[in-house]
């Protein structure tokens, strides 16, 4: 029965052109997957995959390049949109994005981060947030929860002597040169859905040469928070949402 | 002038369809001018700049530092956008601006840097991806003394960085050291020339003598910027081809090895093709100075006092640091009672000078370093203390 129902007519959804037929290294449940996902629908939607180059990250998206079906460039750990800004200073008709993640757009590519924004480079900033360095084993991030417990604040993160959790986003929201800015999370599909719009907002902005656009993704590690995927959304519902809430932090007038 | 002179004087002496002689001379003059390659009195990181304008660079990146930043001082009055194109942006960083280098780089855009030593150990890093990812650019180190912030004044104690390593892995990068500002415009074109030859990273290695001093030069014309973008440049996927990826990361150590592989055959084509020194007054030497850059053009005085006292010295004048012109050394030792290197560093060069003279000869250093330049008179006390009666 099975051959009759695996038609083109019933065909309802498929994988974005823009994925590589590559088997992802992500750990199950994790968000990379669907966040890539997303990114690759909407370059797919809008017609600009021959016109978009990527900028990948080190972290666990190191090989995004893997995946997105676009022309992309490794950055160095942080570098990412000093290496955007290179690419879109000589490129500036073509849409430009980094895909990076807390440790590296919050911690050792802070200064990076805040002068492309404040530069207002015309460049999409996807910011994968997920409060702990997931690839090297689960350490303590610039985004790790006060209290929360990483392979580096093994008692939890006591903000007294490890600092405090940097909201990265509302800071470049305050930047001139930022156009859009928002937080959003991927692990419901009613926010998949939302986070798509917002991924799709930011690089049609991208065409006006406002300022930089960047979007957050509230994320989860289960490999990393030592939980299940089921375990780990639900902590990153009570935990990570009010501390860092999700929805618009700033919005074109 | 001598030229103009004699097309002028070759010229018929009348007039032609009622045009006065003078017009139809001056005419041609004007055309012979065009011609002509400009020259100008410049100062070394100005010339630079504007050598960087004229190779028809695509992007410059820059921080400020004593002693370069004239050359984004002069890439920012001179606007190069509107004379060629050419972006130039000032980094929040030295970091930054190495890191754009390699995303302008990537796209297979000729784009450049410069700096001066502190600045230069913060770019290693972004040095070596550039090297692993085999992505062209083009370098200017105009040191100064160290370590750390160190001084302003020139010196050439950045050696063992540019042509060892300076970031990490197994890379090696094209160095070139000039002498002149002459050499530091031409070096710019050249530097280009081989960078998207061997798709790898070109270091002008100069100085603050070079960089700050006024020199007459001559500037080569305007060259286009390029138009065509490499297979391997990021551009935006072409249909029916694969994604372009530029990285340096291969986790399968056998394919890192393949990659290091590689690179070490195009260091060895380097090795081949690419040497470039001078000598002088070699011919006849009994002794050899060993200099490069700056620290050369005072050696040439040193051999002039030693000359006139009857001391037959020679002068190896290494351009290219990497690749290194071991074989020439080798040669010279074979005919000379002993090599003093000179150098404005506490012995770099040094080492590479007794490899290639691999034991044939004596060989020993002097140097002024943190910033101290040498003067000829002891240079020429070094080589009498040192080689001869040493």
């Amino acid at each position: 029965m099975a051959e009759n129902i695996i038609c083109a007519e019933n065909l309802v959804y498929k994988k974005s052109e823009v994925l590589t037929d590559r088997v992802m290294h992500y750990c199950p449940g994790c968000g990379h997957g669907t966040a890539h996902r997303l990114l690759a629908e909407v370059i797919e939607e809008m017609g600009i995959q021959e016109q978009t180059i990527g900028v990948a990250p080190v972290g666990c998206a190191v090989l995004a390049y893997y995946y997105f079906n676009v022309d992309m460039s490794e950055a160095a750990h942080g570098r990412a949109p000093a290496v955007a800004t290179g690419i879109k200073r000589v490129f500036p008709e073509k849409y430009v994005f980094t895909y990076q993640g807390d440790g590296d757009l919050a911690a050792i590519g802070t200064a990076e981060t805040i002068h492309a924004c404040n530069r207002g480079e015309n460049i999409l900033i996807v910011f994968i947030n997920n409060g702990i360095y997931g690839m090297t084993g689960g350490q303590m991030a610039p985004t790790t929860l006060p209290g929360m417990k990483s392979s580096t604040s093994p008692r939890g993160r006591d903000v007294q002597s490890m600092g405090n959790p940097l909201k990265m986003t509302e800071l470049v929201a305050h930047l001139p040169g930022t156009y859009y800015v928002t937080r959003q999370a991927v692990h419901t599909p009613a926010n998949a859905r939302k986070a798509k719009r917002a991924l799709k907002k930011a690089l049609e902005y991208q065409k006006l040469n406002k300022g930089t656009c960047l979007v957050e993704i509230v994320s989860n590690c289960s490999s990393g928070w030592k939980m299940t995927p089921v375990q780990a959304n639900q902590w990153m519902e009570e935990n990570m949402f009010p501390f860092y809430p999700l929805g618009d932090i700033k919005v074109p007038e | 002038m001598h030229g103009l002179h004699q097309l002028c004087s070759g010229l018929p002496r009348c007039g032609y369809n009622g045009l006065s002689c003078e017009i139809i001379v001056s005419g041609i003059i004007n055309n012979f001018i065009k011609a002509m390659k400009e020259i100008r009195l410049m100062k070394g990181n100005e010339a630079v700049a504007e050598a960087a304008i004229r190779a028809g660079a695509d992007a410059y990146f820059g921080y400020p530092i004593t002693p370069q930043s004239e050359v984004i001082e002069y890439l920012m009055a001179e606007n190069p956008e509107e004379r060629t194109g050419m972006v130039v942006l000032q980094a929040e960083s030295e970091i930054a601006a190495i890191n754009m280098v390699y995303g302008a780089a990537g796209c297979g855009k000729r784009a450049m840097t410069t700096s001066s030593s502190p600045g230069m150990s913060l770019k290693m890093e972004g040095i070596s991806y550039l090297a692993g990812a085999e992505l062209p650019c083009l370098l200017v180190n105009v040191v100064r003394g160290g370590p750390g912030l160190g001084t302003i004044q020139p010196s050439q104690s950045d050696y063992f960085q540019a042509v060892k390593g300076g970031g990490h892995g197994d890379y090696r990068m094209i160095v070139l050291a000039p002498a002149t500002v002459q050499e530091s415009v031409d070096f710019v074109k050249k530097g280009f020339d081989l960078a998207f030859k061997y798709r790898t990273p070109v270091m002008i290695l100069s100085d603050g003598i070079i960089g700050q001093m006024m020199e007459k030069v001559e500037l080569f014309e305007q060259m286009p910027r390029m138009t065509e973008a490499p297979e391997w440049a990021t551009v935006g996927k072409k249909p029916g081809k694969p994604a372009v990826v530029v990285t340096s990361l291969q986790l399968q150590a056998e394919e890192q090895e393949k990659v290091n592989l590689r690179l070490q055959a195009k260091y060895r084509e380097i090795e081949q093709t690419e040497v470039m020194y001078e000598t002088y007054q070699c011919e006849d030497a009994e002794y050899l100075f060993a200099a490069f850059g700056s620290a050369a053009r005072i050696t040439r005085k040193a051999m002039e006092l030693a000359r006139a006292k009857g001391i037959k010295v020679g002068l190896i004048r290494p351009i290219t640091l990497f690749p290194f012109p071991y074989q020439a050394v080798n040669e010279l030792a074979g005919k000379v009672k002993g090599i003093l290197t000179v150098e404005m560093n506490a012995g770099q060069m040094v080492e590479d000078i007794r490899l290639g003279a691999c034991g044939k000869t004596k060989v020993e250093h002097f140097g002024r370093f943190g910033g101290m330049i040498p003067n000829p008179d002891e240079i020429l006390a070094a080589l009498e203390q040192k080689i001869i009666g040493g």
